[in-house]
């Protein structure tokens, strides 16, 4: 084996920790809280609180050294009540616009009974050691800190009180707490937060878990809508995000790779560039071969951005391509559907129950052929990092979804150890699963050791952007299934083709989770695998696997429910069954229960059977996952040149409590823009290993006025705990308008996106 | 290399040793430190880096600094009042709070209140048409087009 696919496999089993710790499904930190390293009080300088809570016993002494210095005070997340009253949260996870900066603290601030207009918020440092899990991915953030952060504003609150209770020589059972105030009914006295954080912070830290939460009929802040904290920041244009980082003495640094993934560079024109205008060095970066840290390539660096963005055009490489990716999109059609053609593919993801008999003894069986293409993440703020080398140790300001692993990948790159890099974490230009690559972080490391430990920004263009991704990967699933001669669902089969980097196990993202819907819901059921080898990189991609899976799933479900002469409503409701949880039965389960509320609710919204004009239709599709129950109905009309209209988009989603109702409606409108863009218009195309798509014009993304549906969300705020709302909502979208393009036209859309159908938007 | 002489926000500025063809969103960017105007394409694609020249809405990537030279360069940080008071479009992006990442948003409010400035009442068919510019990866046309009638019905009161 060569080194390159050495690096190639480091790099595959990378993506796969990340994702599998995004996607974990044991909250990362309530498990391992003591009551000695919960909590630690200190007083401040100032006479105030500052309550610091974290996890594990080296955190512990490292945030209680830290406090020792009060100055670079780091525990894992804190709260600080200051004797003015300001009380300040830190948010210890990155903003990428899933709104997390707003709603972790209002998680704390409401066991805290904060005035929420006093609160200030800031972003945490990054330390996992003292912060545990700081990566947003998986829509995990929620769920993974519910308690912990519960915890520590009820903790806050019962130390508010004890000082008051002592202070008036009361019982604290007779306190209330409203708006950072403590409040004695019979005696019609109250005491504001700031004048008892100095009494507080000398009492004894109680056990987090003797403190009481809230019910939830007691929220005053959960469950509302709170506006982005960092709203006004953001309309002012501060500089806020990885892109707007400078260092004094900086240069701005380009980086040119082989649009082949995995070509090394052979020469350059290097003496060329070096006489540019305004550039400073150029050199040969050689890589490690890894994709999620550096790929070799040539660094260009000049005194502005456009300096170095000009002399990247006059760059001329000859590249050795020898281990490089030669894949091609038309050659992986073709072989896909060639496979398709078999029943079964070699690898066996589940098989229950005897599929082929009971096809064979069906009352009507249905065959198809479902494909979606690659498609890249392409967030607006192309990728970016300013690192400065010193020495053996690295600081950098990046904007990245996984700023903990980024760490680890940074320190490998430069071969310095882990506790020698530090990162500081920007707001994020749109994530989407890109940024829990770590690449550029890397890259802009390596760069600014090579150029002699200087600070650079590197700035990759959007042409890097597009041709250097971890894209969606494509998908092919060749389904039959069954139903008997009551319309019941009896058979499932899906022989799904993916794609693989060692020829054993699917690429990044391009695996099939062996739960994913219909299984255990149908008793015959069986999903193989084919795998086809794939030199260019893939990874997750909002709402991993199920974006692509649930297009092909639902819609295969519907084609079974009109086989069957069923109503789609009445079908779904029929196979999901009795109420009950599904494996793992844990709140990260499918529950037929939530599924048939969701399913329900959605339907009864959306006017489910109305009598439609001609040309007309609805369609209805639901789908589980990342613990998020959630149905969506589509109203399009459809004529007879393909034009489509989409009316509207119906959303309904049980993922427990809702934190921040705004934020909440914000992800599944921008879910199902997200969705109907992307199974409208995107494709990624390769050939000869090289993306064939490199900015927006040819990845048209949608705009305003470019017939944006009417889009209608509810919430069942059912009583389990809450989980995250960033990617459950988008997997329905696609299958609900292609569904509805089958009610209104009678046309089966088998194929994405749309414009290779020849549809077009009205 | 060249000096350029701008007017950004009011304030008459001198760029010395610049490359006369240095995109405007480079010099403001990079030479005059005003972050806030965003880089996303560099093809007059996206809208990210949308300013005013002269009050109309423009792609600053795709105006050569040397050709802004005289007109007047307004940006995202020169949308409020000297004196903080938010112009209506930001107060209104704030309080139907349509940012998500954010990004985009500056180019969005630019191409807003150029829109407003020139129709204080515009249509869906009017925003349509003016913000079609703007890419928003998060998709939060909705707010945006929200944000835009709220800000015009505001203009209206005020007279």
């Amino acid at each position: 084996m060569n080194t390159v696919t050495e690096g190639r496999l480091a790099a595959e089993r990378h993506v796969l920790e990340i994702l599998s710790a995004a996607e974990a499904q044991v909250p990362a930190t309530a498990a391992t809280f003591s009551r000695r390293s919960f909590l630690k009080v200190t007083g401040l300088a100032s006479g105030g609180l500052v309550l610091a809570f974290w996890m594990g016993d080296e955190a512990t002494a490292v945030a209680a050294e830290a406090a020792g210095g009060a100055k670079s005070f780091a525990p894992n997340a804190f709260l600080q009540i200051a004797a003015d009253g300001t009380i300040t949260i830190l948010s210890k996870g990155p903003e990428i616009g899933q709104g997390i900066k707003t709603a972790f603290p209002m998680i704390i601030a409401e066991e805290l009974d904060a005035d929420w207009s006093k609160v200030k918020i800031e972003q945490a440092p990054i330390n996992p050691k003292v912060f545990g899990r700081q990566s947003a991915g998986g829509s995990r953030s929620i769920p993974t800190s519910w308690d912990q952060l519960r915890q520590a504003g009820a903790v806050g609150r019962a130390m508010l009180v004890s000082a008051a209770a002592a202070e008036w020589k009361v019982p604290a059972t007779e306190l209330t707490t409203e708006k950072s105030f403590v409040i004695h009914k019979a005696s019609g006295r109250k005491l504001a937060y700031g004048a008892l954080a100095a009494k507080a912070a000398a009492l004894p830290v109680p056990d987090a878990k003797s403190v009481s939460l809230k019910e939830r009929k007691d929220y005053k802040i959960i469950g509302t809508s709170i506006h982005g904290v960092d709203n006004r920041k953001v309309v002012t244009g501060a500089p806020l995000f990885g892109i707007d980082q400078t260092l004094p003495g900086m240069l701005y640094a380009v980086y040119e790779k082989c649009p082949a993934t995995g070509g090394k560079v052979k020469e350059a024109n290097l003496d060329q560039i070096l006489k540019l205008p305004g550039v400073k060095q150029a050199f040969i970066v050689e890589g490690n071969g890894r994709t999620t840290e550096v790929m070799p390539g040539v660094a260009i660096l000049a005194t502005t951005t456009w300096g170095a963005f000009s002399a990247k055009r006059q760059l001329r490489v000859v590249w050795d391509e020898t281990n490089a990716a030669t894949d091609s999109s038309n050659e992986i059609l073709a072989k896909a559907q060639e496979l398709g053609k078999l029943a079964q593919g070699p690898g066996v993801v589940r098989a229950d129950g005897d599929v082929d008999k009971a096809l064979a003894t069906a009352a009507k069986q249905v065959e198809a052929f479902y494909s979606y293409p690659f498609v890249s993440h392409s967030p607006l703020e192309p990728m970016n990092t300013t690192a400065w080398v010193k020495g053996d140790t690295v600081e950098l300001w990046s904007p990245t979804q996984t700023p903990d692993p980024a760490l680890g990948l940074v320190a490998n790159t430069l071969g310095i150890p882990v506790d020698n890099v530090k990162i500081n974490q920007t707001r994020v230009g749109g994530g989407f699963g890109r940024r829990l690559m770590n690449d550029y972080a890397c890259e802009a490391a390596q760069i600014s050791k090579q150029a002699g430990g200087i600070p650079v920004k590197l700035q990759w263009t959007r042409e890097d952007d597009m041709t250097h991704d971890f894209y969606r990967p494509a998908g092919f699933h060749s389904f039959k299934g069954a139903v008997d001669g009551y319309g019941k669902l009896t058979a499932w089969a899906n022989h799904f083709i993916t794609f693989t980097v060692d020829g054993k196990v699917p690429s990044n993202s391009a695996n099939y989770p062996a739960d994913e819907f219909p299984a255990m819901l149908v008793p015959n059921y069986r999903v193989t695998q084919s795998l086809l080898q794939l030199g260019t990189p893939t990874g997750p991609w909002r709402a991993p696997r199920s974006n692509g899976i649930a297009f092909a799933v639902q819609s295969f479900l519907h084609e079974l429910s009109a086989a069957a002469g069923r109503d789609h409503l009445e079908f779904l409701i029929d196979v999901m069954g009795e109420p009950r949880w599904l494996e793992p039965r844990t709140e990260f389960a499918l529950n037929t229960e939530r599924a048939i509320a969701v399913i329900k609710l959605a339907a009864e919204k959306a006017g489910w059977g109305r009598k439609l004009p001609e040309g007309r239709g609805m369609g209805l599709a639901f789908h589980f996952s990342h613990a998020g129950h959630f149905a969506e109905v589509a109203e399009v009309s459809v004529d007879r040149a393909k034009r489509l209209t989409v009316h509207q988009v119906t959303v309904v989603g049980d993922i427990g409590p809702i934190i921040n109702m705004s934020g909440s409606l914000a992800q599944c409108e921008g879910a199902v823009i997200d969705g109907l863009s992307t199974m409208f218009g995107l494709e990624i195309t390769i050939e000869a290993g090289r993306v064939q798509q490199s900015n927006y014009d040819r990845y048209p993304i949608l705009r305003q006025g470019m017939h944006i549906p009417k889009i209608e969300s509810h919430f069942i705020q059912s009583a389990y705990p809450p989980t995250g709302i960033g990617e459950p909502s988008l997997p329905p979208v696609a299958p609900a308008i292609c569904n509805a393009i089958f009610a209104a036209s009678g046309q089966r859309v088998r194929t994405l996106p749309l414009v290779k159908s020849g549809y077009t938007l009205a | 290399m060249a000096t350029v002489r701008l007017n950004v926000n009011g304030q008459n500025r001198v760029i010395e040793d610049v490359d006369a063809q240095t995109p405007l969103l480079w010099v403001l960017r990079d030479s005059l430190g005003l972050v806030g105007t965003k880089y996303g394409c560099g093809v007059a694609q996206c809208g990210a880096c949308t300013v005013h020249m002269n009050g109309n809405p423009v792609r600053s990537c795709q105006i050569p600094a040397a050709a802004a030279s005289g007109a007047a360069i307004t940006t995202v940080e020169g949308l409020a009042k000297a004196d903080g008071t938010l112009h209506v479009v930001q107060q209104a992006w704030m309080d139907h709070d349509v940012p998500q990442c954010g990004y985009c948003q500056a180019g969005q409010m630019m191409s807003a209140s150029a829109l407003l400035a020139q129709n204080p009442k515009p249509t869906d068919a009017d925003i349509d048409a003016a913000m079609a510019g703007n890419l928003c990866r998060c998709g939060t046309y909705h707010r945006i087009r929200k944000a835009i009638h709220s800000a015009a019905e505001k203009l209206q009161k005020r007279g």
